[in-house]
């Protein structure tokens, strides 16, 4: 393996590790209204996520940061060509960010009601959004980029739902729990659409990959994953549920990131967008020192918050 | 008025609203972790450290409302490379994406991570490993500052690098981390941030005085009106020296900024500091620059004439005034924070320490907000614009860095965006502020008791 696919694999991950880990905050924030009757509830539920949301938006920061450094002209096309539309969603991001972090300091009601405002725009946009960018980078349509934004958004609130469920006790989990058949309902079919006639397509920058079995494979697993998941949230499964919608935003990005490969964008191959190989030894080693730290003081961080929060709690 | 004029000022507005939070990140930080670390150290013997869990939480609170909009400012940033400066970014990534990747990897998310650690983790973890946690953050946030500034230092004096087939290759991250010009700037602006935050504290200590004369709950103001002087104080001395430091550093590698912060026109051997237009001292801009009375310094329009002559046709020479005034507003403002900081130790020195603070410095004490804020941006200001025409001194200039696909109506449209939304949440944040300011500290709560039961029941795995 070169080091350019070796960076390319790296960029997919850090996308993957942040689909994964800000899906489930989206979702929480896109449910808010839905999951609460009360003041109460709506504290449980964002307590779910207070601790962990930022940790998890670093996984953006670090997947973009990481594609200036490695593929500088991917970076600077997929910036600049989708300028609007991440405009929006670094206007989510914002509004989403204080309203999480100073919801707890504003002190009338009226202001209370914005910050919840600003965490449900400021989640739904951007799950949204992220899902329609990198739908149109596929394709280059308005029809791809409407189906990818609408999956990106029902399996991010999907995964949330599973969340709350999983990390909250009482009348918000049970809650969490119809919320999430609710969406599956809505999710799984927007996959078993999208996702098969992802390898089939005529995809606009990548020539031959229908043939690719990886992308049947990764495809098939991330539908597989997706309706058990639906499957173990009715039994009451939580813990594996919430592997399983993680399962298939993992695999669902796996299977974009194939896609993807070898011309991420119309113009640009990987090859020519990559970084020379001397800037992508010393990022190799960055990674290999700094990655699995993250990834445990991370961890921990989920282990120590691991306990349901009740209504009482926080 | 063009696409590249406003991705300009986009840039520019963008860049300094980031940075009103940063300062008090970086600053406010390490107070806080001063703080809870003074209690952590008195109560484990058993001492009464009330007062100090008091001000940790009371300044911990106002270093979270900031930072929030440290945070979600700071994303624009790192976006806005790629979307407003594409041929900026293709040129440089190979080169300036390192240090950004690094930031993220090593600094942002230790930062983030241990932050939300810490303030959820009151009741959760045990002392020392929740003083841990804030200090992990803190050193994350000064971290941070380090990658940032080296790569922002590669822009003014590039190193480390060659340039094939149009794009910056790095030959030498070393060189790029070690850069004379970022081990200059880091303590600059870092100490610079020490005195923001500094300022901030003694301008709030400053307040509650007044507000609550020597009763109520002054004693308090003054524990941390003396941390925050003596902190101030330090910082000073380190922005005075790296700021010397960096007007050498100019003369060798940025001598048009030098020029233009100093108006001077020709070359010349023991050029005159200008204090104010009209006003010089002979020889002291030489002294300063290169510790020589009689070095020569360069001046702009001979510059101009040697750039025209190696680089092409152009116009080299930044905007003047801003340069020059901006040059010094930063000296002046910061410098007088710092002035008041060292009065105010003198009040506050240990023979005196029962006698009340005069109400005249206390009011002073106010000023300690604004001046140093003012200061930062203005150093900013100077290095930004100073540097002008180039985005990378003597390899790229400004006007070829743009995106070419970006149109005028889309920088338009998101500056109104940028400039409006930023315009509310800073209003909201002053009030957020000065609100917790005015309420001033909790009582103490009884501390609760975490309970075993509820604790021991893990939920990831069922
Ligand atoms: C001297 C320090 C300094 C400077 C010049 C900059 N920043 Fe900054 N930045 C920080 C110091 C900092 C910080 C202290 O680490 C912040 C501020 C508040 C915070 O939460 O972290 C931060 C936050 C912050 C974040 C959010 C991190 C998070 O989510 O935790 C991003 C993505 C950036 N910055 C990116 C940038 C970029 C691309 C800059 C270049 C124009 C920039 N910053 C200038
Ligand atoms: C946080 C403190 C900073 C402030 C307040 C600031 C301010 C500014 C301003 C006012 C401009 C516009 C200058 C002009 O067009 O006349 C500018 C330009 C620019 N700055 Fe900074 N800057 C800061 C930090 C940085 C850092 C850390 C970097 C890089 C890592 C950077 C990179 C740039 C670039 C690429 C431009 C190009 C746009 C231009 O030249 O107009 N800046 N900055
Ligand atoms: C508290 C007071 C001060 C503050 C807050 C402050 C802040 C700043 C900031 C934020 C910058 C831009 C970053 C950089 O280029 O390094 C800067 C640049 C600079 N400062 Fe200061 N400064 C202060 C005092 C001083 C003093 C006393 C001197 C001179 C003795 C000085 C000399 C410089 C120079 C020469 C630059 C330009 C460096 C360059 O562009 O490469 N500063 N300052």
């Amino acid at each position: 393996m070169t080091l350019t696919t070796f960076w390319f694999i790296v960029i997919a991950f850090l996308w993957t590790g942040y689909f994964v880990l800000e899906g489930f905050d989206f979702g929480v924030g896109a449910l808010l209204p839905l999951l609460s009757r009360s003041d109460a509830d709506r504290r449980q539920v964002i307590t779910t996520i207070g601790p962990v949301w930022d940790g998890n938006e670093v996984w953006l920061i670090t997947a973009v940061g990481a594609m200036f450094a490695a593929f500088p002209a991917w970076y600077a096309h997929m910036l600049s060509g989708f300028y609007l539309p991440l405009f929006l969603v670094i206007i989510g991001l914002i509004v989403r960010g204080v309203g999480l972090e100073w919801r707890g300091k504003v002190t009338s009601r009226r202001e209370l009601a914005l910050c919840d405002a600003g965490i449900v725009a400021g989640s739904v946009i951007p799950a949204f959004l992220w899902g329609a960018i990198f739908g149109h980078m596929l394709y280059g349509t308005a029809a791809a980029a409407a189906v990818g934004g609408a999956l990106s958004l029902t399996m991010a609130t999907l995964h949330g739902a599973v969340f709350v469920a999983l990390r909250t006790t009482g009348p918000v989990r049970a809650r969490a729990r119809r919320a999430a058949l609710l969406v599956s309902a809505g999710a799984v079919p927007l996959a078993a659409v999208a996702l098969p006639s992802l390898p089939g397509s005529s995809a606009l920058t990548v020539p031959d990959w229908s043939a690719s079995p990886f992308l049947w494979a990764s495809a098939l697993a991330a539908m597989a994953t997706l309706a058990s998941g639906t499957a173990l949230i009715w039994r009451r499964r939580e813990g594996w549920a919430f592997a399983a919608t993680a399962g298939a935003i993992v695999f669902t990005t796996a299977t974009l990131f194939g896609a993807l490969w070898p011309a991420p964008m119309p113009g640009i191959t990987v090859m020519e967008a990559a970084s020379a190989p001397y800037t992508l030894t010393v990022l190799t080693w960055l990674g290999v020192i700094a990655l699995p730290g993250v990834i445990a003081y991370q961890a921990w961080t989920y282990w120590v918050f691991r306990r349901r929060v009740s209504a009482r709690s926080e | 008025m063009d696409a590249l004029d406003l991705a300009r000022w986009q840039f520019g507005v963008t860049t300094v609203y980031h940075f009103l939070f940063v300062p008090l990140t970086i600053g406010l930080g390490v107070f806080v972790a001063g703080l809870q670390t003074a209690w952590y150290r008195r109560t484990r013997k058993g001492g009464d450290g009330e007062h100090l869990l008091r001000l940790t939480k009371f300044f911990g609170k106002l270093f979270l409302i900031n930072f929030a909009m440290g945070v979600v400012t700071g994303i624009v940033q790192e976006f806005q490379f790629g979307m407003n400066w594409s041929q900026y970014s293709i040129f440089v990534g190979d080169v300036f994406g390192a240090p950004l990747a690094m930031e993220a990897l090593l600094a942002f998310f230790l930062e983030s991570t241990f932050l939300g650690l810490w303030i959820f983790g009151w009741e959760r973890l045990p002392r020392r490993v929740h003083l841990a946690c804030l200090w992990a953050a803190v050193i994350g946030s000064n971290l941070s500052a380090y990658f940032i500034l080296a790569a922002n230092a590669w822009m003014k004096h590039p190193v480390g690098y060659e340039v094939v087939g149009g794009r910056a290759r790095m030959t030498d991250l070393w060189a790029v981390l070690t850069n004379s010009t970022a081990l200059a700037q880091v303590p600059h602006v870092v100490a610079g941030a020490f005195v923001v935050a500094g300022g901030f504290v003694i301008a709030v200590s400053g307040y509650r005085i007044l507000r609550e004369g020597s009763g109520g709950t002054a004693g308090l103001w003054r524990t941390s009106l003396r941390g925050a002087l003596v902190m101030t104080a330090i910082a000073g001395i380190v922005v005075a020296g790296t700021g010397d430091q960096s007007a050498r550093l100019l003369r060798e590698q940025q001598p048009m900024k030098l020029a233009a912060a100093e108006g001077l026109r020709h070359d010349t051997s023991g050029a005159p500091f200008s204090v104010v237009p009209g006003l010089e001292v002979p020889d002291l801009l030489s002294l300063l620059a290169a510790h020589d009375p009689q070095a020569v310094v360069q001046g702009m329009d001979d510059i101009q004439r040697r750039y025209a002559a190696s680089f092409g046709p152009a116009d080299y020479t930044p905007n003047l005034p801003v340069v020059f005034w901006s040059f010094r507003v930063m000296i002046v403002f910061g410098m007088t924070t710092v002035g008041l900081s060292v009065l105010g130790l003198w009040l506050t020195r240990r023979r005196r320490r029962t006698a009340a603070l005069p109400r005249w410095f206390a009011r002073l004490c106010v000023l300690a907000l604004p001046l140093p804020t003012v200061a930062i941006v203005a150093g900013w200001l100077l290095s930004e614009i100073g540097r002008q025409p180039w985005t990378v001194q003597g390899e790229l200039m400004t006007a070829a860095s743009v995106s070419p696909g970006v149109s005028l109506i889309e920088v338009a449209a998101t500056l109104a965006g940028f400039t409006l939304l930023y315009g509310v949440l800073a209003l909201a944040e002053g009030v957020l502020l000065m609100r917790h300011i005015k309420a001033g500290p909790e009582p103490m709560p009884v501390e609760p008791v975490p309970s075993d039961e509820a604790r021991l029941t893990p939920t990831l795995m069922y």
